[in-house]
């Protein structure tokens, strides 16, 4: 052991944070209420909010995906007036209090909002306090993080694929899908993983634009919220899944990642 | 007839028309290129020449990776200057090959025939042919990254070829490769190039390449053609010091008046080693050459053709001169020793005459080259 050379002056510091970061998820298993998890977990009100999120989490990471690579594609391989712009709004979410996201959501698509107030007249569509606004939350929040993977990956691609592809023949729709998407293929993964485990995780935004309505808005961390007050067993127990949910995805994409 | 180094013009009496017609016009970043190019059928041209020469610059024009400035680019008559680069009857071999990691050898070649709207088993066929023609059917299946530098150039090749390109452009197709292996890939290469009956042009900053693989060089010096002719003319007729370096010869430029040459006083004379420029004492040089010339002239000679003597040569050899020695170095198995003077020279000699002579730097030695063994031709 070479750690007793280590100056404390970083080993101290060190061993402080990681206990920081370990002991709170070791007690969340240790006060489990193990005897009881058994009828916990069939609980319905359990199931319906853990479908609730992952399926508006998926949803939302597919969003993410559909206009963010693109939105992606766009910041790193083209050139338009405002372009440094435009990329730092894209982070705004990501530095912003997602409440705010939140607020900033209401009041454009709101009832009385400057968009919703039109869906709502024309269409008989009203958007908050519903899944769509729960998937809208998470897009708003966690879409920026994929954007950001994205883009890192193309720009650290190497372009001369992309001319090899296009002297064989390949329009330039045809290199993006066929050569370009491929290869940055890893990165788009790593997006899609932190942009899903921050759906999942999105709880700010959420409560204040799609409310907290069982079965319809309440997603995990919403009724760990509300567990907390008059359940606190409850409120482990929806922890601890969440927790072996991340886990999960972390394992598997690590499993994927490093076995290709 | 013309002298077989001086630029190739278009003419008539050539028998096939050639496929590839090119003039390049390009500035970009204070950078000029002025390049005119004309492959037959067939041919294989070699553009050499160092680094930052534009060679690549041709090929990226002529693969319309670049737009011109100026000028056209003509394949088998037709005018494709403003084609886009996806629609160019033009395959290319980039450095370092850039097979599509993600893909097969087969599915890499297939790639062109796929988009060029071949069906999948249409293009598979295409790609599996060449592959086999190539001597690669059992790598069908594996991924670029698990071939060998050699194999990587053959899929390279069959994936450029697959598009059925008029046009063949190979941008420094060895220097992805070790030195063990390179003998053995170019002349492989050489035998598949033979097979195409397209314009191919290859760039390369290794004259061996050059040599070995293309019917003719065009010589690139700063945006434009310098030398453009048969490799064995270039090798043995320089008109640069670059190609005089690089084909390693003496090489001098000066005025001819019959069989003697009066060398250049205001360009320092340029050899196969020395770049040292000769000190201001005697006068101008002369050389004598074996056949009568007339006005600007160029002369050289390889440097073994060079005898070093302690003391003034008695006898025939009139082109004898005191040189300084600059310094001495291996070359092969003879030493080469660089002379400052009037002319600067380099001279191949043996170990064992090295040691005779007991050359040391700053000595002087009289240098001598027989009439014989020099070459003259119009500068």
């Amino acid at each position: 052991m070479r750690s007793g050379r280590s100056p404390w002056i970083l080993v101290l510091p060190a061993l402080t944070g990681l206990a920081l970061l370990v002991l709170p998820l070791t007690g969340l298993v240790v006060r489990a209420p193990w005897s009881t998890m058994g009828e916990r977990l069939g609980d319905p009100a359990v199931l319906t909010a853990l479908g609730l999120s992952l399926s508006t989490a998926t949803a939302a990471t597919a969003c993410s995906l559909l206009l963010g690579v693109p939105l992606a594609w766009l910041l790193a391989r083209t050139e338009f007036p405002g372009r440094r712009l435009v990329r730092a709004l894209v982070t705004v979410p990501l530095v912003m209090p997602p409440v705010v996201g939140g607020v900033a959501l209401l009041l454009v698509l709101g009832r009385n909002g400057i968009l919703g107030r039109h869906l709502d007249a024309w269409f008989g569509v009203t958007v908050p306090f519903t899944p769509a606004a729960v998937v809208l939350a998470q897009v708003f929040v966690a879409m920026p993080f994929l954007v950001i993977s994205v883009e890192g990956a193309l720009r650290g691609a190497d372009r001369r694929y992309e001319e090899a592809a296009a002297t064989l023949g390949a329009s330039r729709a045809a290199v993006f899908t066929r050569v370009t998407l491929p290869m940055v293929l890893p990165g788009v993964g790593a997006g899609a993983a932190l942009c899903w485990a921050r759906a999942l995780g999105e709880f700010g935004a959420t409560i204040t634009f799609a409310g907290n309505f069982p079965g319809t808005t309440q997603t995990m961390p919403l009724a760990v919220y509300v567990a907390m007050r008059h359940d606190p067993e409850a409120a482990v127990v929806l922890s601890l899944i969440l927790l072996l949910v991340c886990l999960a995805v972390l394992a598997a994409l690590r499993e994927r990642w490093t076995n290709t | 007839m013309a002298p077989p180094d001086a630029p190739r013009t278009p003419g008539p009496d050539r028998s096939p028309p050639p496929v590839l017609d090119a003039r390049l016009r390009l500035e970009r970043d204070g950078f000029g290129l002025d390049v005119d190019l004309e492959v037959g059928p067939g041919e294989i041209l070699a553009l050499l020449g160092p680094n930052g020469a534009g060679k690549s610059t041709v090929l990226r024009a002529l693969a319309g990776l670049v737009p011109l400035t100026g000028g056209h680019v003509r394949l088998d008559g037709r005018e494709e200057t403003a084609t886009p680069v996806e629609r160019r009857p033009v395959g290319v071999v980039f450095q370092d090959y850039l097979l599509f990691p993600h893909m097969s050898a087969l599915d890499n070649v297939a790639f062109g025939p796929r988009r060029q709207g071949l069906s999948r088993a249409g293009a598979r066929e295409r790609a599996s042919a060449l592959l086999a023609h190539m001597g690669l059917s059992e790598y069908a299946r594996v991924r670029p990254r698990r071939l060998s530098g050699g194999q990587a150039q053959r899929v390279a090749l069959a994936r450029a070829l697959a598009v059925r390109p008029r046009l063949l452009l190979l941008d420094e197709p060895m220097a992805a490769l070790d030195a063990s292996t390179r003998i053995d890939v170019r002349a492989r290469l050489r035998s598949l190039l033979e097979g195409f009956d397209g314009a191919t042009v290859l760039v390369t900053h290794d004259p061996l390449d050059a040599m070995v693989l293309a019917d003719r060089i065009a010589v690139v010096e700063g945006g434009r053609v310098v030398q453009q002719g048969p490799p064995a003319d270039v090798a043995r007729r320089p008109r640069t010091a670059y190609v005089a370096r690089l084909v390693g010869l003496n090489l001098f430029r000066g005025t001819a008046e019959g069989t003697t040459v009066t060398l250049d006083p205001a360009a320092p004379a340029v050899s196969a080693g020395t770049g040292a420029p000769p000190p201001e004492d005697a006068g101008a040089a002369r050389v004598e050459v074996h056949e009568a010339h007339h006005g600007p002239a160029l002369v050289a000679f390889p440097p073994r053709a060079v005898a070093l003597y302690p003391r003034r040569p008695q006898g025939s050899p009139r082109n004898a001169w005191h040189l300084t020695v600059e310094g001495t170095e291996r070359f092969g198995d003879q030493v080469r020793v660089h002379l400052a003077g009037r002319p600067s020279l380099a001279a191949d000699i043996s170990p064992a005459a090295l040691a005779e002579l007991g050359l040391t730097r700053g000595d002087r030695v009289w240098a001598q080259v027989k009439a014989a063994e020099v070459e003259c031709y119009p500068g």
